[in-house]
């Protein structure tokens, strides 16, 4: 059985008014969908919510059948260990492999951490880190963490 | 669902003498009964009467349809102060039905009708309806609101009078609406095209489409563009058309557009138009823009007299490719009340939609204008919804779809506008009359 080694995050659009992120956690809760781990980016006039949950297909549908617009996005969480400039070295391979990072948010997993990532090109990034030996986390994993 | 190519197209003519009578005839027939009418209201509208007398206009001077000019307006506000049954030119006990406008001032606007004047409205929009290619074998979906508003009862009256099927939904409930049209196998269905487009897109999102039995689409009741046309009978495969009409003068059914689509024939034998220049009221040329202007030629319940719709068109008289004599009004470029001046320049609701629209995808054609005023400046913002098929969860392609559209909204209105991105099908899809603008300036 081959394991995935991306991973699909949970993005929601959100407008500016009042209650709205409310909303989409309130949908999340009566799904019984988890959140992992969450990243809010805001511009003057809406705000992106980015998700890594426990389960993203179920949780892009209960949000959509409540109006919600919601996507799911291929992103690598690459798995850092605790120590001083890990994430440097991992960074400085992507940067080398010339592939985009367009953003980048991070959660903690009792032994280690992960930094999510979005790239132009998910599976190279996977080729990068593994090939220089960084490792990622899988689907399951991740969605699955702290648990 | 069958959209059928202009080329294997067979028109059908309900009323062929009347529809493609030559423009002699029909001026000889608009004069019997406007000198008719005049005599009518001066006798039996008080209103009238005063107006004429004030203007030294009478009966006796108006010899035919050429001296229409002669004769005074009538405006909404007269409709407002003489309401609710001021412009009778009836007793009251010969009135068979009332329908309304809900006046954005918040009294209505409301219309009067003889027995024989509702029947001269369904043979209008039965006259439509066959103009749209259906007849007495169809079956007509109809999701205007029934009530005050016109399209529900006026459409109905359509399909009574042409022997068809009439389904009664009323406005709402899509999933209910998209179970009966299948259900009952309706071959046509009609509504505001906004809509429209939203039931389409409904459809189109369950998947039921290709069980429809709909071939064609009325809509009508707001202003609405050939892209948005193209986009419904693109995705439910059928042939739209559009129709107008206002509660002041019948309803639905004044005026509709054939499968050419060069404009809106005018049933110029009951509805007298007129396109005046909204400077100075004089006569405006074939092809030039003015204020559109009723005359009811043979209305007996509420007559009116050179009513001023407010509507902002032009008119053709030619004789149309598919045989009809009856002049044509363009799509409306907008209403004179609709039209915002912002920082100076006119700006019309329908620019902002037809501007979205030419972008080809990236935004929905659901949009709503608000305009405020910063230190003594006006500020234009629309609200657009971003297209489900375009959403990305990076802000900077975000960003950048917000950026063309401000662009292209610019281009469009000659003035800048602030783009504010909200999520799909929240911008609400009206079942009467969408409203598009909020001017929050206090003038």
């Amino acid at each position: 059985m081959s394991v995935s080694n991306t991973i699909q995050q949970l993005s929601v659009f959100l407008e500016n008014r009042e209650g709205r992120l409310d909303e989409v956690l309130k949908v999340l809760s009566l799904a019984e969908v988890n959140i992992v781990a969450l990243s809010l980016a805001d511009t003057s006039d809406y705000g992106m919510l980015r998700m890594i949950v426990s389960d993203p297909d179920k949780g892009r549908s209960a949000l959509k059948e409540a109006g919600i617009t919601a996507m799911l996005t291929e992103v690598v969480a690459l798995r850092v260990p605790h120590a001083t400039g890990s994430l440097c070295k991992a960074m400085h391979q992507i940067v080398k492999g010339e592939v985009n990072v367009e953003y980048m948010y991070a959660f903690a997993n009792g032994s280690d951490a992960a930094a999510v990532l979005k790239s132009d090109d998910a599976a190279r990034v996977v080729d990068i880190l593994k090939g220089s030996g960084f490792d990622v986390y899988s689907a399951d994993e991740a969605y699955r963490a702290n648990q | 669902m069958a959209k059928v190519k202009l080329a294997d197209w067979k028109e059908q003519i309900r009323t062929p003498e009347i529809e493609c009578m030559s423009r002699d005839e029909m001026a000889a027939l608009q004069s019997e009964r406007l000198v008719k009418q005049v005599k009518n209201v001066y006798e039996n509208v008080e209103f009238y009467k005063k107006k004429m007398d004030a203007l030294g206009v009478l009966p006796g001077d108006i010899k035919g349809i050429e001296d229409i000019g002669k004769l005074p307006f009538t405006t909404k506000e007269d409709l407002r102060d003489n309401y609710p049954f001021g412009l009778l030119a009836v007793p009251q006990n010969k009135i068979a039905r009332v329908q309304g406008t809900s006046g954005t001032t918040g009294k209505l606007t409301l219309a009067s009708y003889t027995q024989k004047d509702v029947d001269v409205w369904g043979e209008c929009v039965a006259r439509g309806l066959t103009m749209a290619g259906l007849s007495a074998a169809d079956r007509i979906h109809v999701c205007y609101g029934y009530g005050l508003f016109t399209g529900g009862m006026g459409l109905d009256l359509g399909a009574q009078a042409l022997g068809a099927m009439a389904i009664p939904m009323s406005s709402g409930n899509t999933k209910r609406q998209l179970m009966c049209m299948e259900d009952f196998g309706a071959t046509a269905f009609a509504c505001t095209p906004s809509y429209a487009l939203y039931l389409a897109e409904a459809a189109e999102e369950a998947g039921v489409v290709d069980r429809l039995q709909i071939r064609a689409s009325i809509n009508g009741a707001e202003p609405w563009t050939e892209e948005m046309r193209k986009k419904i009978e693109s995705i439910l495969n059928i042939n739209s058309f559009d129709i107008y009409g206002l509660c002041e003068i019948t309803g639905p059914g004044v005026a509709m557009d054939c499968i050419h689509h060069k404009g809106l024939h005018v049933y110029e034998d009951y509805f007298y138009p007129e396109l005046l220049n909204p400077a100075d009221q004089s006569a405006c040329a074939d092809g030039e823009t003015g204020e559109l202007v009723f005359t009811t030629l043979a209305k007996e319940g509420m007559p009116l007299i050179r009513y001023r719709t407010k509507d902002l068109t032009s008119i053709e008289h030619g004789t149309c490719e598919c045989g009809r004599t009856l002049p044509r009004i363009q799509k409306f470029t907008g209403r004179t009340d609709d039209m915002k001046v912002i920082r100076g320049v006119n700006v019309f609701p329908t620019q902002v939609e037809t501007a979205l629209l030419s972008m080809g995808g990236g935004v929905a054609p659901h949009y709503m204008m608000i305009v405020d005023r910063e230190n003594n400046l006006d500020v234009l913002t629309v609200m657009v919804e971003v297209d489900e098929k375009y959403f990305s969860d990076e802000i900077r392609k975000l960003d950048q779809l917000k950026a063309r559209v401000g662009a292209v909204l610019k281009q469009a209105l000659g003035v800048s506008v602030r783009v504010k991105l909200v999520e799909p099908k929240t911008i609400q899809r009206s079942e009467g009359k969408a409203k598009r603008v909020i001017d929050n300036r206090e003038l």
